[in-house]
C-alpha cells in the first residue's frame, strides 16, 4: 500500500512507491487466487457431493467413511427412471416449459416492442407488477375457477400458469432490448416504402433474435423449476419434475440415493442448457440493472 | 394490396376506398398498432392476473373455506381483524419472511460484492469461475432443497462431518427449532448470491475507470478507493440488486416447503408469510382467511419496494 504524504512527492518517493508497489500487488494477487478457489468450492462442492450421492448405494451413503471412496453404481437412476416413470415426468416439464415460453414470446415480444416504441409506461407497470405479486394470491382464485371448470390436472392451465412467470419476464427484457435499438434503421424502411408493421417484421424482429433468445432461455429455466403452480394445478399425468421430487419424500424413510439422482435428474438439463447459453443468461439476468 | 391493380392506379384511389379488404385491414392495422402489439398480452395480464388479485381481495372480505364450491357470506373486514390479532402464526411468520429476507439479502451483497471485486479485472481460467457462479443459479430450487437435506443431515450430513475435523460438535441444522431458519438462510445465500454477483459485476464493468485512476494517482489505498469512490458510483446498482433479490426473497417458497415442508415444520421454525398463506389455501382450504394474510403480505412488498425505489432516487441523485 501506498502511503499518503501531505507534501507533494518527491522522485525518491515516486521510485519508493514503484519498488513497492509490486510486493502490494504480488501479495493481492496470492490472496484474489485464494479467495477465488473458495468461493468456487463453496458453489461447487454441494453439487458435486448430491452427484456423488446418487452414484452410492443407501448403505454408503449411511456409512460416513466412505463419502468419497466408494464402488458407484447407476442403480439409482435405473430406480428412478424406470420404476419412477421420470421420462413421463421429464416430457411433462419439458412440453409445459416450451409451450409456456413459446406462447410468451408470441404474445410478449409485440407487447415489449409497442412498450418500447410508443413509451406506455403505465401499461408496463401493469405486466411488470406481476413479478411482484406472490403467486399464491393468483393461485386461489385460478384453483377456483379451474376446478369449477374441472381443468386441474390439464396441460392448459399448467401452462397459462407458468406464462405468469414467463411472459412479465419476456416483455421486461425485450422492452431494454428494445430501447436499446436504434429507431433509424425503421424510419429508413418505412421511407423506402415498409408499412410499419412491415418494418417490424423485416427489419426489428431479424435484428432482436439474440434478445429473444435470452428471454427465451431464462423464461424456459424459470418455467422448468416452478413448483408451487404445479403442486397446485398439476394432476397424475401432468406431473412436472419438482413436484415429482417432492413427492419422493413424503414416504416414511428417504430414499437418499434415489433422492439424490432425482434431484441429478432434473439440475442436469438445465445446468447443460445454462453452460451453453451462459452469455445470453447473464445478459438477460442483468437487463436493465445498469440504467439510471 | 391487390396484385391485379398497378401500384399507381392504387395511388390515385382515396385512401380507405375499394381498394379489397387486405388492404384496408393491413391500413387500419398499421394505424392501430401501439394497441394491436399491445393487447394481447394486456387481455392475458388482465385476465390471469388483475381479475383474480381483485377476487382474492373480495374474498378476503368472506369467510370462505372448506370447499371451492361452498357458498361463502360476506363477512367485512373480520378475516382482516382476526389475522391481525394473531400472534401465534400470523406475526411470528411477519417477523421471520422479514429476518429471512433482511439477512439473506445482507450476506448476499456483501459476499455479492466481495466476489464481484475479485472478478472485476480480467484474470486467467474466469470462464471457469463464471460457470461456477451460474450453476446454482440455474439449478431447480427444489432439488437444492433436497441436496441441503442430506448435506445439513445431523446423522450421516456432510456439514457435520466437516465440522467433526476441526473439532466442533455437531449441529441439528434443519431440524433444530432456533437453528432451521438460519440454515435456509444459508442455502438462500448460496443459490441467489451469484445473481447480486452478476448484477454488481454488469454495474462495475460499466464504470468509468477515470475517478478511480484519478484517486490511485493521488495515493489513495485500495480500501479508500473502494470506500471513497468504487461504492458511492455503485450505489444505484447496488439497491437495484437489492431491489430485485429482495422481491423475490420475500417471496420465498420452494426451498423452505422442501425443506421443511406444511407449515415449515412441527414448530412452524421455518414459516414465512408465503407458506403460512400456501398452508392457509391449500392444506387448510381457510380461502378467506388466506386471502387476508396474502393481501397484507402484499401490501408489505409493495411497501418495501416503494421504500427501496425512494432511497434509489436519493443515491442517483
Amino acid at each position: 500500500m501506498t502511503v499518503m504524504t501531505d507534501s507533494a512527492p518527491t522522485a525518491a518517493d515516486n521510485r519508493r512507491q514503484r519498488r513497492r508497489k509490486p510486493l502490494a500487488t504480488r501479495a493481492y494477487k496470492v490472496f484474489r487466487v485464494v479467495a477465488l478457489i473458495v468461493v468456487v468450492l463453496f458453489l461447487l462442492a454441494p453439487l458435486f457431493w448430491m452427484c456423488l450421492a446418487s452414484l452410492k448405494t443407501n448403505v454408503d451413503i449411511y456409512d460416513t467413511a466412505k463419502a468419497f471412496v466408494f464402488s458407484p453404481t447407476f442403480e439409482n437412476y435405473a430406480n428412478v427412471l424406470q420404476r419412477n416413470n421420470y421420462f413421463v415426468f421429464v416430457v411433462n416439464s419439458f412440453w409445459v416449459a416450451f409451450a409456456s415460453t413459446a406462447l410468451s414470446i408470441v404474445l410478449g415480444v409485440p407487447a415489449a416492442y409497442a412498450m418500447s416504441r410508443f413509451t406506455m409506461h403505465r401499461s408496463a407497470l401493469v405486466v411488470l407488477m406481476a413479478r411482484v405479486i406472490p403467486g399464491v394470491s393468483l393461485l386461489v382464485p385460478w384453483y377456483y375457477v379451474f376446478s369449477n371448470l374441472r381443468m386441474v390436472g390439464k396441460f392448459e392451465v399448467l401452462i397459462l400458469s407458468h406464462m405468469f412467470v414467463a411472459l412479465p419476464l419476456i416483455v421486461y427484457i425485450m422492452m431494454s432490448y428494445f430501447d436499446s435499438l436504434p429507431l433509424e434503421l425503421e424510419e429508413s424502411a418505412e421511407v423506402d416504402g415498409l408499412t410499419p408493421i412491415g418494418a417490424f417484421r423485416l427489419i426489428t424482429l431479424p435484428l432482436a433474435v439474440s434478445g429473444i433468445a435470452t428471454a427465451g432461455i431464462l423464461s424456459f429455466i424459470f418455467s422448468w423449476n416452478n413448483f408451487m403452480f404445479a403442486l397446485v394445478l398439476s394432476g397424475a399425468k401432468t406431473k412436472t419434475l419438482p413436484v415429482a421430487i417432492f413427492d419422493f419424500v413424503s414416504y416414511a424413510s428417504i430414499d437418499w440415493g434415489g433422492l439424490m439422482a432425482a434431484a441429478t435428474v432434473v439440475t442436469i438439463p438445465i445446468m447443460i442448457i445454462a453452460l451453453f447459453t451462459q452469455k445470453y443468461i447473464v445478459s438477460g439476468l442483468t437487463a436493465g440493472a445498469t440504467k439510471g | 394490396m391487390s396484385v391485379l391493380n398497378p401500384p399507381r392506379s392504387a395511388r390515385t384511389r382515396r385512401p380507405g376506398g375499394p381498394a379489397g379488404a387486405g388492404g384496408n385491414f393491413s391500413a387500419w392495422a398499421n394505424r392501430h398498432r401501439k394497441w394491436l402489439f399491445a393487447a394481447p398480452a394486456m387481455i392475458f395480464v388482465g385476465v390471469l392476473i388483475i381479475f383474480p388479485l381483485a377476487w382474492t381481495v373480495y374474498l378476503s372480505l368472506t369467510d370462505s373455506q372448506g370447499s371451492v364450491r361452498a357458498a361463502s357470506e360476506f363477512v367485512g373486514l373480520q378475516n382482516y381483524l382476526t389475522v391481525l390479532s394473531d400472534t401465534e402464526r400470523f406475526w411470528p411468520a411477519v417477523g421471520r419472511t422479514l429476518s429471512f429476507t433482511g439477512f439473506a439479502l445482507a450476506f448476499e451483497v456483501v459476499l455479492g460484492m466481495g466476489t464481484a471485486l475479485l472478478l472485476w479485472r480480467p484474470f486467467r481460467g474466469e470462464k471457469w469461475v463464471r460457470v461456477a457462479i451460474l450453476l446454482p443459479l440455474v439449478a431447480t430450487p427444489v432439488a437444492v432443497g433436497m441436496m441441503w437435506r442430506l448435506i445439513f443431515d445431523p446423522n450421516i450430513g456432510f456439514a457435520n462431518q466437516l465440522l467433526g475435523m476441526v473439532g466442533i460438535p455437531p449441529q441439528p441444522w434443519l431440524s433444530g427449532q432456533d437453528t432451521a431458519l438460519g440454515t435456509t438462510i444459508f442455502m438462500d445465500v448460496w443459490q441467489w448470491t451469484p445473481m447480486v454477483v452478476l448484477i454488481l459485476l454488469a454495474g462495475l464493468t460499466s464504470l468509468s475507470e477515470e475517478p478511480d485512476e484519478a484517486a490511485r494517482v493521488d495515493g489513495a489505498n485500495a480500501f479508500q478507493r473502494f470506500f471513497y469512490i468504487t461504492l458511492p458510483l455503485m450505489m444505484p446498482t447496488v439497491i437495484v440488486a437489492i431491489l430485485l433479490r429482495g422481491i423475490d426473497a420475500l417471496k420465498t417458497f420452494d426451498i423452505l416447503y422442501a425443506t421443511k415442508g406444511k407449515g415449515g415444520g412441527s414448530f412452524h421454525e421455518v414459516e414465512t408469510l408465503n407458506v403460512y398463506a400456501y398452508g392457509l389455501s391449500f392444506d387448510y382450504n381457510q380461502y378467506g382467511l388466506s386471502s387476508a394474510v396474502l393481501i397484507l403480505f402484499f401490501m408489505i412488498i409493495i411497501g418495501s419496494m416503494w421504500l427501496l425505489t425512494l432511497r434509489r432516487k436519493a443515491v442517483s441523485k
